[in-house]
């Protein structure tokens, strides 16, 4: 029950933020590129967007994303040099808050 | 009507000369006194009458904003093509440039980064065969 102690300690803010977060699928793409590669601009995220999907998301639409990702403390900011890079940070508090669901389980219904 | 020559704000000239010579390999195609600058422009040695780079001086007030805003999200001022990306990237490399992408799959074609020392970030693309 270590993780159901865990959600309890995030306020319902913090839940709000990491919901929404995962809310989109281009977020959650976001996520899996990072996750390969740490530390990208947002000129890299752009150019990876376009290479794995075919899609060519504006500047502006990826650096909303990760503003959102950001926010929700999913993204680590570091500048390398004069140039600002985002790497995926995932806490245990983000995986107990999207397990958040199990806190309704059934005992005894759980396999 | 055709486009005959296109700019990059550098920091300083005399420098930028340099590299953009030196290091990436370019000619110096104009190299006109106008006061406290030159009207200096450099052309690729596989096409000297192609479209000439002019090393612009970057006194302006709004070009330091500019260059500072479009370098924090890794945006290149300017992008070159190359033959072979890898093969110019470990040349470049071994001249002591500054990747700050390393080649990477970006869709039609293949792409790196580097820092011209100017003050931009440079794209160098090879296409993908079709």
């Amino acid at each position: 029950m270590q993780q159901s102690y865990c959600i309890k300690t995030m306020t319902d803010e913090q839940l709000d933020l990491i919901f929404k977060a995962l809310s989109d699928s281009t977020r959650r793409r976001i996520i899996d590129r990072l996750s390969k590669q740490p530390a990208q601009s947002l000129f890299e995220v752009c150019a990876a967007s376009v290479a794995e999907n075919g899609v060519a998301l504006s500047r502006q639409t990826v650096s909303q994303h990760l503003a959102v990702l950001e926010k929700a403390g999913l993204i680590e900011i570091e500048w390398k040099g004069r140039t600002k890079t985002h790497s995926l940070c995932v806490s245990e508090d983000h995986v107990a808050a999207a397990s958040w669901l199990t806190n309704y389980m059934q005992n005894g219904r759980k396999t | 009507m055709k486009i005959y020559v296109t700019s990059v704000f550098v920091d300083d000239q005399d420098k930028a000369e340099k590299f953009y010579t030196e290091v990436l390999g370019f000619k110096v195609k104009h190299n006109i006194p106008l006061g406290d600058n030159r009207w200096l422009t450099v052309v690729s040695e596989e096409d000297p009458d192609g479209t000439e780079l002019l090393l612009e001086p970057s006194d302006h007030p709004a070009v330091g904003p500019y260059k500072y805003a479009i370098v924090a999200d890794g945006i290149a001022a300017h992008s070159f093509q190359v033959q072979d990306l890898d093969a110019e990237w470990k040349k470049l490399s071994g001249r002591g440039v500054n990747f700050v992408t390393e080649p990477m799959d970006a869709g039609a074609v293949h792409m790196a980064v580097f820092d011209d020392t100017c003050g931009n970030l440079i794209q160098l693309i090879q296409m993908k065969e079709a």
